[in-house]
């Protein structure tokens, strides 16, 4: 018995092969096969500056894809992200214009680090409520983010009335300008809000892969059953993870309306399939308990530098559509091949 | 007495044994560089059932996964009526009159019994399917099996046992000339064993050929008329029911002579560790009855205790109340003295109170973990200094559980999945003690892994007893109870009715179970 054992576990080593390594780094593959293909077409894609600016472009995306990949680890899926990342631009924006106390009569205009304070505690709150939805009411994920989804969006469309905040800047005589610093701002080059995309993967990374946390997630993605049963606090997780992907939310949407320099009820429409595809083509398995962050960063730039590379060479953005959804379809397809396989018993 | 084979001899062919009408010729299957069957020779004879006897990983599945086509072999073949066939899959051995009942239920919870017996091969009437003709059918296989269940009940309200009688009715709905079946009776009642035999009987009346697969040796032996025994993939004995007993299948099976131990002497027991007191739980599904029912029970420490009950006596809710993942309707847990009725499952494994689950898949096991990281999970605060968990001393911990319980891996990165049913259930074992329980409950920890483990997992739990642990296990296999147990509880519905030390006769715990002794 002892000899058919140890067999059995050496074969499932992965021996090393060419196949197997393509499959395993697929996402960092398709990177530089996007990156070599544009830069041959385009004499402008493989410049600095426009690394810089695609990069800032990825930030949200891979902003609410890091949120999203803590969601999907568990094995849910947020579909609120795209909504909650508007409120929290239409909450940051109304903040910015100044809040009327009437009862006091003053107007109070929070300084911008107060803004974004407020704005992230909106984004916890809203995913907290996700959180207890589906923890507690035990309300499917995917119904009670669509819910929440409708439900931010529409209160965003209320606040405004449809319309946008377009003058965020601040008046320097009240002492709340700066919001612009997050969109815009460089730090030794480096745009701002791909060093707060770098900052948040870094934690995120730490947190999965060092703390108690992230192995209490991983084993509740995994099988609930068996990590509630090993002290595992598994509805505490599933709030967290869904209140963590809330704040990122708002955090993506302060750094997009920074970076528009206005605040729209309609940002963000369909961003959360755009989270979810980098997820998925970061290799994590939907069904949880499978993913890291690198490769989540990985897929984020991988459909925002091939979206932008197709805009940069004048592609109809129809196709940049179809492009997408084709990455997406055969990412889905290879972690079924990688997935399948290591599943199987004999 | 009886004859041995090396690998690769064929049976004897004796005249009594009746015509060979499947047989495998020198099979082997391999996955990559391993030898999962290393060319056997296997007979089938018309009208009679023959026992296929081996431990977890000898090749049994696989010899009749390749004999029902679901999987083709590497090498060798098959002959069907004296001609060389090739299955490829299990519809076209279907088709030939062969099928085949899986260890592991393959229906559809959310479809009604009718529905999953018809599942792939529905009768259509003139207008689509004939739900009346398979309900009659259906009520009909019932009817034969003596079950009673509606055709139109969804069939994830069934318990085990039915689910599982279900999973025989489909494939006796075939028709089929062999029937293959592999641990058909693992979630059977005693009384619903005997009716299953009663089947098998009827069926090898009417020319049927059964092949039989079962860990559960003394029942595979009331049926059987050949005992056919694999051992790391080669046939290693083969005999007629007249030459063999339990004995001899064991000792062909491993290879030496196995007891399960007796109870651990020579250490003076010490205070109560675990004192349940009129606990009573309701049906967790919401049914009106309580699934245990104001019962008591005193454990110390350095004590093993084994609780013996059919299925349904109440054994797994009980553990799962007292472990905190069921809430009771009243009563109180103590645990050294303190009552912990109120605690979470972490606080009561933080406490020192362990379960080492019934089902190791659902609820023991995280598959996308690796060996090591399934070993620490229980213990992940023992390591976790702030923020983070240390590397070192999580692999501390890793290498003395795989030491303490034996685990055979390649090392603590190996996927869970790559080790034997007996390996993985001491992993969760392992993971509950790395917890440094004072009590730990383990609820049938012998099921589904063979008997060398199953010997293993018993000393194991042994030397932990003579260290000062309390140890409750639960079992529905009466040979179990007088192994290492000082004290023998038997639970039916709900209740005790019975408490017994070790010296206790086999005879006398089935009765007070509820179980029929004439078996």
């Amino acid at each position: 018995m002892s000899d058919t054992t140890l067999a059995r576990s050496a074969a499932a080593k992965p021996a090393f092969s060419l196949g197997r390594l393509l499959l395993e780094g697929r996402a960092f593959f398709a990177l530089i096969a996007i990156v070599a293909v544009f830069s041959f077409l385009s004499p402008n894609y493989f410049t600095v500056s426009n690394f810089l600016i695609m990069a800032s472009h990825v930030a949200i995306y891979g902003i609410l894809a890091v949120g999203m990949l803590l969601v999907i680890l568990n094995g849910g899926i947020d579909l609120s992200v795209g909504s909650i990342l508007a409120l929290s631009g239409v909450v940051a924006g109304a903040l910015m214009q100044g809040v009327e106390l009437p009862a006091l009569g003053v107007i109070l205009y929070p300084p911008v680090w107060a803004v974004v304070v407020l704005t992230c505690t909106l984004g916890a709150l809203v995913g907290a409520v996700n959180g207890v939805l589906i923890a507690w009411f035990k309300v499917p994920a995917f119904v009670a983010t669509l819910g929440v989804m409708y439900v931010a969006r529409g209160v965003a469309l209320l606040m405004t009335n449809g319309l946008t905040y377009n003058n965020l800047s601040g008046r320097p005589e009240l002492g709340n300008t700066g919001f612009d610093w997050l969109g815009f701002n460089r730090l030794a080059g480096i745009p701002i809000s791909v060093l707060v995309l770098s900052g948040i993967a870094i934690l995120a990374g730490l947190m999965l892969s060092r703390s108690a946390f992230g192995r209490w997630l991983y084993a509740s993605g995994g099988n609930e059953r068996a990590a509630d049963l090993s002290g595992v606090p598994v509805k505490r997780v599933k709030i967290t993870v869904y209140t963590l992907s809330g704040i990122l939310s708002a955090v993506a949407g302060l750094v997009l309306s920074s970076q528009l320099t206005s605040a729209g009820p309609t940002a963000g429409t369909t961003y959360e399939l755009t989270a979810i595809a980098a997820v998925v083509i970061g290799g994590a398995a939907l069904t949880g308990g499978r993913g890291t962050v690198r490769g989540t960063m990985l897929g984020a730039f991988v459909i925002g530098f091939l979206s932008d590379g197709l805009v940069i060479i004048g592609v109809s953005s129809y196709w940049q559509t179809v492009f997408t959804g084709a990455v997406i379809v055969l990412a889905v397809l290879m972690n079924s091949i990688q997935y399948g396989k290591g599943t199987r018993k004999s | 007495m009886s004859a041995q084979f090396q690998s690769g001899a064929r049976p004897q062919t004796d005249p009594r044994l009746g015509e060979v009408v499947l047989a495998a010729r020198n099979v082997a299957k391999s996955y990559g560089n391993v030898h999962a069957l290393k060319g056997v020779n296997f007979d089938i004879h018309r009208g009679q059932v023959t026992t296929l006897f081996g431990e977890n990983g000898a090749g049994k599945s696989t010899l009749m996964k390749i004999l029902s086509g679901v999987i083709q072999p590497t090498s060798g073949e098959i002959v069907l009526d004296g001609l060389p066939v090739s299955f490829g899959n299990s519809t076209e051995a279907r088709d030939r009159g062969i099928s085949i009942i899986h260890q592991e239920l393959s229906l559809a919870p959310n479809l009604s019994v009718r529905d999953n017996i018809f599942m792939g091969r529905e009768i259509m009437g003139a207008s689509g399917v004939d739900f009346a003709e398979e309900e009659r059918q259906c009520r009909k296989l019932m009817a034969e099996l003596e079950e009673e269940i509606d055709p139109l009940t969804p069939v994830e309200d069934l318990r085990l046992g039915q689910q599982q009688i279900v999973e025989i009715a489909r494939a006796l709905s075939v028709d089929s000339r062999i029937l293959i079946m592999d641990e058909p009776t693992s979630a059977l009642s005693a009384t619903e064993v005997e009716v299953l035999f009663k089947v098998i009987r009827d069926l090898t009346s009417k020319g049927v050929s059964i092949v039989y697969i079962s860990h559960h040796l003394e029942e595979a032996l009331q049926i059987t008329d050949h005992a056919v025994v694999l051992r790391d993939g080669t046939m290693t004995a083969y005999a007629p029911r007249a030459e063999i007993d339990l004995e001899w299948i064991v000792r062909n099976m491993v290879g030496e002579n196995y007891d399960l131990g007796s109870p651990p002497e020579g250490h003076a027991l010490g205070a109560v560790a675990l004192s349940v007191r009129d606990l009573t739980v309701p049906d967790p599904k919401g049914a009106d009855y309580n699934v245990v029912d104001r019962l008591s029970l005193d454990i110390r420490a350095g004590e093993v205790v084994c609780i013996y009950g059919l299925m349904g006596a109440g054994r797994t809710e009980l553990l799962e109340t007292v472990a905190g993942r069921l809430r009771a309707s009243g009563g109180e847990v103590v645990l050294e003295g303190r009552e912990i009725s109120h605690l979470s499952i972490a606080e009561r494994i933080a406490r020192g109170l362990a379960l080492v689950p019934e089902d190791r898949q659902r609820d023991g096991l995280v598959q996308t973990m690796s060996v090591g990281e399934n070993l620490s999970l229980a213990s992940i605060a023992s390591f976790t200094r702030g923020l983070f968990t240390r590397r070192k001393a999580e692999r501390a911990l890793i290498d003395a559980s795989i030491r303490e319980v034996t685990v055979k891996t390649s090392g603590p990165a190996a996927a869970i999945g790559s080790l034997s049913g007996g390996n993985q259930q001491k992993v969760v074992i392992g993971k509950m003690l790395a917890t440094k329980p004072r009590v730990i409950m383990l609820d049938e920890p012998s099921r589904g892994i063979d008997i060398g483990a199953k010997a293993e997992v018993f000393k194991l739990l042994a030397e932990e007893a003579k260290r000062g642990l309390a140890v409750v296990y639960s079992t529905s296999e009466v040979g179990e109870c007088l192994s290492i147990a000082h004290r023998i509880i038997v639970m039916h519905k709900g209740r005790i009715s019975a408490e017994f030390d070790s010296t206790v006769s086999k005879e006398k715990i089935m009765a007070a179970s509820g179980e029929s002794v004439a078996a």
